[in-house]
């Protein structure tokens, strides 16, 4: 593992895009920050914008509206980087896949832009905060060193 | 100082610098964490942040103007370097500066608060413009003050080197001697030094004046576009301004540093380490204020008290 590899394992930032979430896999999101999981013992921050971001963490079934958004916003990173689909509506779309709105899901648009970008699925409606943090570790196992 | 010297004076200055900058950075994440009841990053943080920055791509906006989008941070870094350098020569050798140093190096300290306004402006980013725009604003606020205060340094060192007349108190060394017999030497520097920490809050753009990123209002103002290398220097910049900046007012008002004596040495760490907590617990306890309560805190309550704090050194002067 090279110093380059080492430190971007070391340091994730994150950026956290809701592209049709119910707001709860939001708020789980927001309690890795907390006192009780801080996630900044593992070098992660929330940045405030998507240049600064090595992880897209996004929520939500991506919905008809933020499709062109999602897109965009993943070309405004700064490669090499990762996506986190958090939730069963990022995953598959979840119980809203029948809906009308439903453009995704969110694997599927990225790949539109970005055939070979790494993406990591955390399932569960909303998954616990540990799995969030073991989905961002395994998805950047898998960024080539 | 003859010129085979200044490659490795300056080299030696600015990575001893940019160590100590990289722990301040460190100890201001973590007691930051503590104060937050969390556990905080481990020790090697900010060096891998900056690691990992290098490492990634570097993206030009459509929108930027490309040369000075990537200038900017290398600009700043480099007057940093140079202001740093200055610094660490004039406290380990006080005979040696040249009269007007102090002069530089405010000069110097305060071309990154430019770099940053004329990076972000050409980004094309309309949020860093509006963070382009208070960066300039909380400059006008903060510059009144601090050079008010270091004219009452200035003055009060004159006081114990009268036979050599006002223009080598103009020199740091000088200053710095005059002010190592006690703290401050005198009331009206002991008010500067308090002033000078609010300036430096500013300068450092830590929490109650850090408008002009406000991560969750305008997402980091004139750093938003920058990514890759460029960011990397724009954070290993501030990272030496956050060594720099306390090391410049205890230069000024607490007698310096050195590292003769072993005594000496814990002196010096003791009074960098008391400045950084201050700041550091100064950014925990306090809200961010807007650009216009910044302005009227720093012309209309610090700039009078400056004004008092200058009258004092002065009247003790002449
Ligand atoms: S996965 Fe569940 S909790 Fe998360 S956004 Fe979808 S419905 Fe809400």
């Amino acid at each position: 593992m090279g110093l380059k590899t080492w430190a971007l394992k070391k340091s994730i930032w994150l950026y956290h895009a809701n592209v049709g979430a119910c707001n709860n896999c939001d708020i789980e999101v927001v309690d890795c920050l907390t006192p009780r999981y801080d996630i900044e013992r593992f070098g992660m921050l929330l940045a405030g914008s998507p240049r600064h971001a090595d992880a897209l963490v996004v929520t939500g079934i991506c919905t008809c509206q933020a499709r062109p958004r999602l897109q965009e916003l993943y070309l405004q990173m700064a490669k090499p980087c990762v996506v986190l689909c958090i939730g069963a509506c990022a995953c598959t779309g979840g119980i809203f896949r029948p809906c009308y709105h439903f453009d995704g899901p969110v694997d599927k648009v990225i790949r539109e832009v970005d055939p070979d970008a790494i993406i990591a699925y955390v399932p569960g409606c909303p998954p616990k905060p540990e799995a969030i943090i073991s989905g961002a570790l395994k998805a950047l196992d898998a960024i080539p060193c | 100082m003859n010129l085979g010297l200044v490659i490795p004076v300056f080299a030696g200055a600015t990575t001893a610098t940019v160590l100590l900058g990289l722990i301040s950075k460190w100890i201001d994440r973590k007691v930051t964490a503590w104060i937050q009841w969390r556990k905080g990053p481990p020790w090697y943080q900010p060096l891998a942040d900056i690691i990992k920055l290098l490492g990634k791509e570097t993206i030009v906006p459509h929108a930027a103007g490309g040369t000075g989008f990537l200038l900017m941070p290398l600009v700043g870094f480099a007057t940093v370097s140079v202001a740093a350098t200055i610094l660490w020569w004039s406290n380990l050798n006080p005979e040696s500066g040249f009269i007007g140093d102090v002069i530089v190096v405010l000069y110097l300290l305060t071309i990154p608060a430019i770099t940053i306004i004329l990076g972000g402006s050409a980004s094309g980013n309309p949020l860093a413009a509006v963070g382009a725009a208070r960066e300039m604003k909380l400059l006008l606020a903060y510059e009144l003050p601090m050079l008010l205060v270091i004219l009452a340094a200035i003055f009060g060192a004159t006081t114990t080197d009268s036979s050599t007349g006002l223009a080598a108190s103009f020199q740091l060394g000088t200053i710095k001697t005059a002010h190592t017999v006690g703290f401050a030497a005198s009331l009206g520097c002991v008010i500067g030094f308090l002033i000078s920490l609010m300036c430096i809050q500013a300068k450092l753009g830590l929490v109650p004046f850090d408008m002009v990123e406000a991560e969750c209002e305008i997402a980091t103002g004139p750093f938003i576009e920058y990514s890759g290398a460029p960011l990397a220097i724009i954070h290993l910049t501030r990272v030496m301004l956050l060594a720099v900046m306390p090391l410049f007012i205890i230069t000024i008002f607490w007698g310096g540093f050195s590292f003769n004596s072993f005594g000496m040495i814990l002196a010096s760490l003791g009074k960098y380490v008391l400045v950084l907590v201050v700041l550091i617990l100064v950014r925990n306890t306090n809200p961010r204020i807007r650009i216009d309560h910044a302005l009227r805190f720093f012309w209309y309550i610090l700039t009078p008290l400056a004004i008092v704090a200058l009258t004092l050194s002065m009247a003790k002067g002449f």
